[in-house]
């Protein structure tokens, strides 16, 4: 079953026709993800590689396609109004992979987005894959492979890399989820940790985090109490220096808070198996089902 | 981004936010004038630059203090000219100091009681947060520290605003009389509009004071802008003073790099903020000191690489380059076009080890063996670190 996204998926890419939007819009129907429509105001009527037909609106997209899910690769200024685009338009799942949206902007779409059955994944996320069914996002397909291993991020490559190494082992992923950068966004950590808990293919989690917030120890401090599944975390920003953003808009010690020795701290008493080092990623979740 | 403050009270100004008279001034005889015309007896100037703990700050000429009080227009403008052009040493400079290039000359004022009020956002709630304390004056997170229940918090709802009743709850929080609340809670309500309008992460007001005269001011006022909104705030952005930033950052920015200094010896390249971060972790893990932290994105163009490359090598610290590449939407053939470039355009005088993986892996990896360079190719992150550590401990 995966979650969020499987081989039904009928995705939407909102930004198409921009250079970006395109060249993923392609990645994605290379790998198997079914791309019904794309949508570029003023660009309505126009054919995407002469196979996905444009419309100016989601809502038009929606109705003659069918759409349930949506990419958007629309520039930071105009992200948050396509976001609640497609969330007015009864988009299930929205992936925002735009970076530079305004930390308001995202505040007043959280404000807006409350009560909507719509989940909104991102913004600045590399998207989500059920590998060997959907793709939605600029991740490499080729790294992922199908298996029982949840994996829920705010990175991009370093998800790459820990997906990497459980490939190589021969574990496998069931859905990988890039929650994004942004201080505020969508989806939480503990927001995919419940979803892998109910999901029946999912059997083992891996959550990536970094300095900033306190998103991994609200999803440690769940796990502790209600997981049944093995928890491996790593947490990224050891060595970054306080006050100073590290490059995620949501990467930043303030105040002394969300550190990543903190955060390391209430995963490991959750008992969660934290990785020393990024190339122990997947080897502390094998470490973790040694435990049972 | 952070601005002086002197920008800083052009902006409550703008706002309708009260604070003292004053002027700012880069020579003494300009201090003398705004001192002058201040037509007071109660001055203080204080020095400009982007860091904290001026005032226990000490000049590398002597001058103890970097914000002093005066009585005459004369003595501004010989306080100004042992400032003005010599470097100000404070806990949060670094020992190298800054250099003062403006000093801001003010009313100073007689004060009754130092609070404390700063709004943010708080990202678990998604909502902007007023932090307000009786305990104005000092640091703030002593307080929070020693006595957290003189700290008061109040969300504010993101669509409602901040409500006027909530202003005047905040006055009584803050043991305001009632003769001065309207004063209050005007600040309060001028100072939200400022934070919403000028898209702040952070707006710190410490002290805000209650004067002897019954007075409500803005003494000293910290602004943090989201770097994301910046696009729409020219004004904002012409506040910028990039002689108070760190000169390689300054260079990184013109090519939108993401890029921050730090004062080891093995400078890194990486695609992906939490990969960069993950990096010089792993680094720091197997006895090396990262230099940097850069990540070149998802779409860096060939230029922006060879950028990248030319500002890690100018760092004369460092001792060995780690470049680290997943590529995603970046694409490891583009990166290796960009190192055989850089390396050629600029002499690589460090050993440079270079790990690729993901998209166009061996075009990228073929590219880079027959390009004849002396580079040290690694397989993954921690053969990576262990090379670049060892590369760097040997040179």
């Amino acid at each position: 079953m995966a979650i969020l996204v499987n081989k039904h998926t009928r995705l939407l890419v909102q930004g198409i026709t921009g250079k970006a939007g395109g060249f993923h819009a392609r990645q994605c129907m290379e790998y198997g993800t079914n791309v019904v429509a794309g949508v570029t105001p003023a660009r309505g009527g126009e054919m995407f590689d002469d196979k996905i037909p444009v419309f100016d609106t989601v809502l038009e997209a929606r109705r003659q396609t069918g759409c349930n899910a949506t990419m958007i690769f629309v520039p930071a200024e105009f992200a948050a109004d396509s976001i609640m685009e497609a969330v007015d338009a009864g988009i299930e799942v929205v992936v925002c992979i735009t970076e530079g949206i305004p930390v308001l902007d995202m505040m007043r779409v959280r404000a807006g987005m409350k009560g909507s059955p719509s989940r909104l994944i991102g913004p600045n996320c590399p998207g989500v894959i059920t590998p060997g069914q959907c793709k939605i996002g600029i991740m490499p397909g080729y790294i992922h492979k199908p298996g029982k291993v949840g994996v829920v991020s705010r990175s991009g490559t370093l998800t790459y890399e820990a997906v990497w190494q459980l490939s190589s082992r021969g574990h496998g992923q069931s859905t990988c989820v890039g929650i994004g950068g942004d201080p505020i966004n969508g989806t939480s950590h503990l927001d995919v940790v419940k979803m892998f808990n109910d999901d029946p293919d999912t059997e083992a989690i891996i959550m990536i985090g970094e300095i900033g917030g306190t998103d991994e120890e609200e999803a440690a401090a769940w796990i502790g109490i209600h997981c049944n599944k093995p928890v491996a975390a790593f947490i990224a920003g050891t060595t970054a220096p306080s006050g100073r953003r590290m490059g995620h808009a949501g990467a930043i010690v303030s105040g002394g808070k969300g550190t990543a020795a903190g955060k390391i701290e209430v995963l490991q008493t959750a008992g969660i198996e934290v990785a020393t080092t990024p190339a122990d990623m997947a080897d502390a979740l094998l470490r973790r089902l040694a435990r049972g | 981004m952070n601005i002086h403050e002197y920008q800083a009270k052009e902006l409550l100004d703008k706002f309708g936010v009260a604070n003292t008279p004053g002027g700012v001034a880069s020579t003494p005889e300009e201090a003398e004038k705004v001192a002058r015309s201040l037509a007071t007896n109660n001055l203080v100037v204080k020095a400009q630059v982007h860091a904290g703990g001026r005032g226990k700050g000490t000049f590398t000429n002597g001058l103890r203090g970097g914000v002093h009080l005066c009585k005459t227009a004369n003595q501004v403008r010989d306080i100004s000219e042992q400032m003005l052009g010599q470097t100000l040493v404070t806990h949060q400079t670094g020992p190298q100091g800054r250099v003062v290039r403006k000093v801001l000359v003010s009313k100073s004022v007689e004060i009754e009681r130092e609070l404390y009020l700063a709004i943010l956002i708080d990202r678990a709630i998604s909502a902007p947060v007023i932090v307000a304390s009786t305990e104005g004056g000092v640091d703030i997170e002593s307080v929070a520290a020693h006595n957290p229940e003189k700290i008061v918090r109040m969300a504010v709802d993101p669509l409602l605003g901040l409500l006027p009743y909530q202003t005047r709850k905040l006055a009584k929080l803050l043991g305001i009389e009632s003769s001065e609340m309207r004063l209050a809670c005007k600040l309060f309500a001028s100072l939200y509009k400022l934070f919403l309008r000028c898209d702040c992460s952070m707006v710190e007001v410490n002290p805000l004071v209650v004067t002897k005269g019954g007075e409500i001011l803005a003494l000293d006022a910290k602004f943090n802008f989201d770097d994301n909104a910046l696009f729409r705030h020219s004004e904002i952005v012409g506040y910028r003073d990039i002689e108070e930033e760190d000169p390689r950052e300054v260079e990184a920015s013109k090519s939108n790099l993401s890029y921050i200094g730090l004062d080891g010896d093995i400078a890194c390249l990486v695609n992906g903020a939490g990969l960069a971060m993950a990096t010089m972790d792993i680094i720091k893990h197997h006895g090396g000191d990262p230099a940097n932290f850069l990540d070149v994105g998802g779409g860096a163009t060939e230029q922006q690489v060879t950028e990248a490359f030319k500002i890690l090598i100018s760092d004369k610290r460092v001792k060995a380059i780690l470049v680290n590449i997943f590529g995603g939407i970046m694409k490891c053939d583009i990166i290796a076009q960009g190192i055989i470039n850089a390396v050629k355009s600029v002499n690589l005088p460090v050993p440079l080890v270079v790990r690729l993986e993901g998209t166009n892996v061996e075009a990228g990896r073929k590219l880079l063996a027959e390009s004849g360079l002396p580079l040290i190719a690694a397989t993954d992150i921690a053969d990576a670190a262990q090379k670049v550590v060892a590369a760097a401990k040997a040179t």
